[in-house]
Parts: structure tokens; C-alpha cells; sequence
């Protein structure tokens, strides 16, 4: 079972899935690692935006390319006016209540989205869903292939944006030091807007490459965001690097634990590695020691 | 105009108390004058993971109902109308049984549906409380019709009959073509259904010629089939019987046909979505050439195809849920047709002698022993260009077999 037929194509399969993985996992840490909340909402959230792309090609006839343009700022402002509006006047300030509120909202926005679309679960079909490249070695989906370079070229501009703008500036201002930065006059409120904004943006995008060739319906979001937790923990809490090579790395190690144990026992390897690294590493490959 | 009348409480509950009785004694003539509708329930898994499924039965329900309706109403009870009773089971076994109940408290002379197999275990049981007659419309497992309940008739075949009739079809196929095909590959969902029938094709495929080279389990939901599919590339089976829902159907059947592995065959037992006219409208391509052993409809029946037309007008896929819930129902008229009213016994003794052949599907006429319709069988079938012909049984088969499948 060794054989290079099956093993190349599994790895490449892996590092395709994976990199939607760490787009998931990308938003989730920029919010970890500044609110330093555990954004529950994350999967309804990502299963919102399917459905927005769902119906954007259903009712508008746009691509998913297409839509991910419009729907990546529609979600950053969603986003920034979830937190700036919902679930920062909610908290109160506390870390715990946070958790709840996000809880609360993906309680709601899911079953908003079974009363709106019932349990359906819907797919589009693009002309180009079963193109393939072939290398030789391997057929690799085009969706997918582009996938892969599509998050390769967020997660740059994410790191540019975090590294080089002032708003990238105040968001790592505020994840190490919160009260420093608010002396500096750092509207700490909006910094925390703008990164869950950030964070849901990532999702539209996310969602857009999913859909050619993935399904959706109210649950198909938090099949994505429990390994996606899992990449926060591996990568290092906000580690835009982290949860890169994070992504990449579980969705080869899905790959290949699905091809030798079975479909059934696949994500084994997953949780595995996250126990192996809450215990030996937990802070994580990339993440910052404190 | 209005002059108050004082009626005090007393009075006022003996007149009514009389009234009642009044009412209850001379009901019989005022039904049989006005013909009083009998009501109906409609169960199905409407919401929840089966929501597809449970809608579509429905549908064929109420189509059903309502050309009773146009047609007349119940001749015996002097037109009655139909009154359909809906109710979801949330596609939980809990939620059927708790729908069962209040359609007793609504009166209902009988109950169709329940569509996935442990819902309805559970609702005929609770019917079967209050002598109340089932007719299920889909639920396969055996034990449906296996526990004795008097009350519980199932209109299509079971698991057991399907599996039989399947591997016949399949070595008859493969007899056809010089037993082309020798090996086989089983990829099956790992919970009952999909299990059930992977242990049962592994015990009897070696003893009707096919080697099972792997059998491959995955759970539903299951996000991506390239591993399973590799595997599929690796041992290079005859054939591939894939045994899951909906959902996972179509996406293997779309990843073999993007991997571009083309086995000789792929043959469905049950198959999620092998006959589905969704998928292979939606899919042609990836659809093409599978075959599968399902419920189907008799094609040869000019009634079936003015449903079909019907169905297809509305804007909705002609799915087996859809046929089978709407034999089902006129089978439960004609039953009460014959019982004469709505009692309950008196319907439970009309089925178990009935001999109903009204129905679209390719049964003949109704028999029911230990409330199993004995004539009931699976169809096999086959995707051909853009629609599903019937490729076996051979007397109304529409097509020939396309096997093995060409290469594309």
C-alpha cells in the first residue's frame, strides 16, 4: 500500500485540502490571537457565507470567484458589527461570557439557516468542477488547485496587512499588550471589530473556494472549524505562519491516516497530534512563548 | 333583536349533555347524508437530515389524496372526502412516534408513511397501541414486518428480498457478458444500513463468482472521497458497489468519474442517489451508466407516467419516495373503501385481504401475509443519456444493460 500511485496523490490531495483548512484556521487565530476568545460562532458563521455564495450563483448566476469579491467585504463588515454591536456589549468585558454570546450566536444563526433553507443539502455545478490537471503522477482538481493559490495569496496579504499597516500595527498592539495600547490611543473596540472582521472576511473567501466542489447545508461549516481548531493549537495562537503551515501539514496527516486506517478512523491522526501538542509544545509550532 | 336568555350552569350542562348524546345517536344518518371526510395521516420525516426524502413522500401523498378527492371521494361512505392529517417526524424515530399520537387524538382511520427504516419501527409501534393500521411506505429493515404487529403492513419489499433480488440481477448481468466482471469493491456508509448490506454482500458475493477485493467504510458525513477513490485506482476492481445516502453518492460517483477510475461496472444496491433524477440531472455525467437495485415504478402503466408528468409539471423530481407514497395511500382508500367506514379493525381486516393492483408500482396485485405485500420486488435500473431506463426485469425492461460500462 506503500506504492507511489496511491501515496503522491494522497499527499498532494492532503496539501490542497489543507490549505482551505488553514484559511478556516486563519481566521480563527487572528481572533484568538487578539481577543483572545474562542470564536464558536466561527463554524455557522462559515456556513453563512456558503450559502451566500450558494445563492449567489443559484440567483445571481455569479461564480464563486466572482462572488467572493463582493462577499468578502459584505462578511468583514458583518463581522466588525457582530463584535462591535452583539458580542462586545454583550460580554461586558469578561473572556467567559465571550464563549457564550459566540455559542449563542452560532445557536442562532444555524437554526436561522435551517428555518430559511431546511436541511437540504444543496451543490452547484460549474463547468469547470471536474477539470483536473494532470501531472503524471497525479489528477488534481482544478477548484482545488486554485484553492490552493488563492489561500497562499490571502494568507500574504493578511501577513503584509498584520506586518506593515498601521491597522496590522494596533491588532498586534492590542494582542500583546491591551492596556498599553489603549494608552497609546488605540480604540482598542474598533481594533477588536476590524480583526473579527478580518477573521470573518476569511471565511467569505474560504466559502467561495469550497463550494465548486464541496456541498453545503446547515451544518457544513463545523465539519471545518473542529480541525480548525485543532491548527490554531498546532500553529501557534495567532500565528498567521502558524496556521499556514498548520492547515497544510493536518490536511496531509488527514490524507494519509484516511488512506491506511479508513475513511471512518481518518481524523484519528488529527486529534492525535493535538494532544501531542497540548502536551509537549503548547505553544504551539509557531506561536509566541510567553 | 338579541334578547339575553339567562341559562344557568346547570341547565346549561344538562341541555348540552343532551345535546351530545343527541349528536352521537343520530351521527350515523348525518353520515351517511353528508358524507363525512374521513382524515388521513400523512407522516414523514419533513425536517432534519431526511428533509429531501420526507418532502418528496409527502408530496406523493397529498398528490394521491387529492385525486381521490377530484375523483369522488370514498364511494362507500357516499364521497367522502379525504382529510390529510400531516405530521413531521424530524427525522428522528422520537419525533415519529410522538406525531403517531396526536394523529390518534386527531382521530386519523390510518397512518402512511415514516420513510427511514428506525422511524418507521417506531411509529407502527405506537400505532399498533391503539390498533391503529401503518402502511409503511419505505423503511426496508426486515424487523418492520417481522414483530407480529397486526396493525403494520409495508407496500414495498425489504432488505432481504432486495439484497436476493440485486445479486441475482447482477450474476444474470455478468452471465450475459461472459462473466466479465470477477472482482468487486464495496464502499459503504458505517452505520446500519450501509454496514448491514456490506456484511451481507461479503458473505454471499464469493459464493456467486466475485472476489471482494476491499471493503472500504466511511462515515456520513464524509467531505472527500480522493482516498477511497485511490484505493478504488490501486486494486483495480470489475465493479464498485457503493452503498450510502444521497450526499455521499454523488460525491464519489463525481470523484471516481474526476480521478477518471472507470471500472467495468457500478452497481448499487439501494443506491443514495443511482436512480435519482436529481442526480442525474444535475450530474449527467458523473450519473452515467451506474446501475442500481431500488424501489421503481412500473413503466409500462400509463397511470405512472401521467403521475410522473404531474410531478414534473409541479417543478419536482419524479423520486421513489414520491410513487411509493402515492400507492400507498390509494391502497389505504381502497381499503377503506372497502371496510366501508373508518373503523379501524374493520380497515386492518380490508388490507390483509386486500387485492388492490391501482398502484404504479411493478408488483401485481396486493397480498399481504404478517403484513408483508409478497409481490413487492426491487427494480434494476441503469442511467442511459439523460434519463434512468429499467434494465431488468426483463418483462418490462426498457433498455439493455450497458455492461461493462464503455470508456469514456
Amino acid at each position: 500500500m506503500l506504492s507511489p500511485i496511491i501515496l503522491v496523490p494522497a499527499i498532494l490531495n492532503g496539501l490542497l485540502t489543507g490549505a482551505v483548512y488553514a484559511l478556516v484556521a486563519l481566521g480563527l487565530t487572528l481572533i484568538y490571537g487578539v481577543l483572545h476568545i474562542i470564536n464558536f460562532a466561527h463554524g455557522a458563521l462559515l456556513t453563512a457565507a456558503m450559502f451566500g455564495a450558494f445563492f449567489a450563483h443559484r440567483l445571481l448566476g455569479l461564480d464563486p470567484y466572482v462572488a467572493a469579491l463582493l462577499l468578502t467585504p459584505a462578511f468583514f463588515v458583518l463581522g466588525y458589527a457582530l463584535q462591535r454591536f452583539i458580542i462586545g456589549p454583550a460580554s461586558g468585558g469578561e473572556d467567559r461570557n465571550i464563549l457564550l454570546v459566540t455559542l449563542g450566536l452560532a445557536v442562532v444563526i444555524e437554526n436561522a439557516l435551517l428555518y430559511a433553507f431546511r436541511a437540504d443539502t444543496r451543490t452547484i455545478n460549474l463547468p469547470y468542477a471536474f477539470d483536473v490537471v494532470d501531472l503524471g503522477i497525479a489528477f488534481l482538481a482544478v477548484p482545488r488547485v486554485i484553492a490552493f493559490g488563492a489561500v497562499i495569496v490571502v494568507a500574504l496579504v493578511l501577513w503584509l496587512i498584520m506586518q506593515w499597516t498601521d491597522t496590522g500595527k494596533a491588532i498586534r498592539a492590542v494582542a500583546k499588550e491591551k492596556v498599553g495600547a489603549e494608552l497609546c490611543g488605540i480604540d482598542v473596540a474598533h481594533v477588536y471589530a476590524v480583526t473579527f472582521g478580518l477573521g470573518t472576511a476569511c471565511l467569505a473567501i474560504a466559502a467561495c473556494l469550497l463550494i465548486p466542489t464541496y456541498y453545503v447545508n446547515p451544518h457544513a461549516g463545523n465539519a471545518f472549524v473542529l480541525i480548525a481548531f485543532t491548527i490554531v493549537v498546532l500553529g501557534g495562537m495567532g500565528s498567521v505562519t502558524g496556521a499556514l503551515i498548520g492547515g497544510l501539514f493536518i490536511g496531509v496527516v488527514e490524507s494519509l491516516s484516511g488512506l491506511y486506517l479508513g475513511e471512518s478512523l481518518g481524523q484519528i491522526g488529527i486529534f492525535l497530534i493535538f494532544i501531542l501538542v497540548l502536551l509537549f509544545r503548547p505553544s504551539g509550532l509557531f506561536g509566541a512563548r510567553t | 333583536m338579541n334578547r339575553l336568555v339567562r341559562v344557568s350552569r346547570r341547565r346549561f350542562l344538562q341541555t348540552s349533555a343532551l345535546g351530545a348524546v343527541a349528536a352521537t345517536i343520530g351521527a350515523p344518518s348525518v353520515l351517511r347524508a353528508q358524507g363525512a371526510p374521513v382524515k388521513l395521516g400523512v407522516l414523514h420525516p419533513v425536517s432534519g437530515a431526511l428533509s429531501y426524502s420526507g418532502q418528496q413522500g409527502r408530496l406523493g401523498a397529498v398528490l394521491a389524496i387529492e385525486e381521490i378527492n377530484a375523483g369522488g371521494g370514498i364511494k362507500a361512505l357516499r364521497g367522502a372526502r379525504i382529510e390529510a392529517v400531516l405530521g413531521d417526524a424530524q427525522s428522528t424515530p422520537e419525533g415519529g412516534s410522538a406525531e403517531v399520537e396526536k394523529m390518534n387524538s386527531a382521530g386519523v382511520a390510518a397512518i402512511v408513511g415514516g420513510y427511514g427504516s428506525s422511524i418507521c419501527l417506531a411509529a407502527s409501534q405506537t400505532a399498533a397501541r391503539y390498533d391503529l393500521p401503518y402502511m409503511v411506505d419505505v423503511g426496508v429493515v426486515d424487523a418492520i414486518v417481522n414483530r407480529g404487529l397486526k396493525n403494520t403492513f409495508r407496500f414495498g419489499p425489504g432488505f432481504g428480498v432486495i439484497a436476493k433480488t440485486a445479486l441475482d440481477n447482477l450474476v444474470t448481468i455478468n452471465e450475459q457478458v461472459g462473466k466479465t466482471a470477477k472482482t468487486v469493491m464495496i464502499v459503504h456508509e458505517d452505520s446500519a444500513f450501509g454496514s448491514g448490506l456490506a456484511k451481507l454482500l461479503n458473505t454471499q458475493l464469493p459464493d456467486r463468482g466475485f472476489q471482494v477485493l476491499e471493503t472500504i467504510p466511511h462515515p456520513t458525513p464524509t467531505r472527500d472521497f480522493n482516498n477511497v477513490v485511490l484505493k478504488i485506482r490501486a486494486q483495480n476492481p470489475d465493479l464498485v458497489i457503493p452503498a450510502n445516502y444521497y450526499n455521499e453518492y454523488v460525491l464519489l460517483a463525481r470523484t471516481m468519474q474526476q480521478q477518471r477510475v472507470r471500472p467495468k461496472g457500478i452497481y448499487s444496491v439501494l443506491g443514495g442517489a443511482a436512480s435519482s433524477y436529481k442526480f442525474v440531472k444535475e450530474f449527467p455525467e458523473a450519473a452515467q451508466y451506474i446501475m442500481d437495485c431500488n424501489h421503481w415504478f412500473d413503466p409500462r402503466n400509463p397511470k405512472s407516467a401521467a403521475l410522473k408528468k404531474k410531478v414534473e409539471d409541479k417543478g419536482e423530481f419524479y423520486t421513489y419516495e414520491v410513487f411509493m407514497n402515492y400507492s400507498c395511500v390509494l391502497l389505504i382508500a381502497d381499503a377503506i373503501e372497502r371496510a366501508a367506514g373508518a373503523d379501524r379493525p374493520k380497515i386492518i381486516a380490508a388490507l390483509e385481504g386486500s387485492t388492490f393492483a391501482g398502484h404504479v408500482m411493478p408488483y401485481g396485485p396486493t397480498k399481504f401475509v404478517n403484513g408483508q405485500n409478497q409481490g413487492a420486488a426491487p427494480v434494476n435500473t441503469q442511467v442511459i443519456g439523460n434519463d434512468i431506463q429499467v434494465i431488468f426485469p426483463a418483462a418490462f425492461a426498457s433498455a439493455k444493460a450497458v455492461f461493462p460500462m464503455p470508456r469514456a
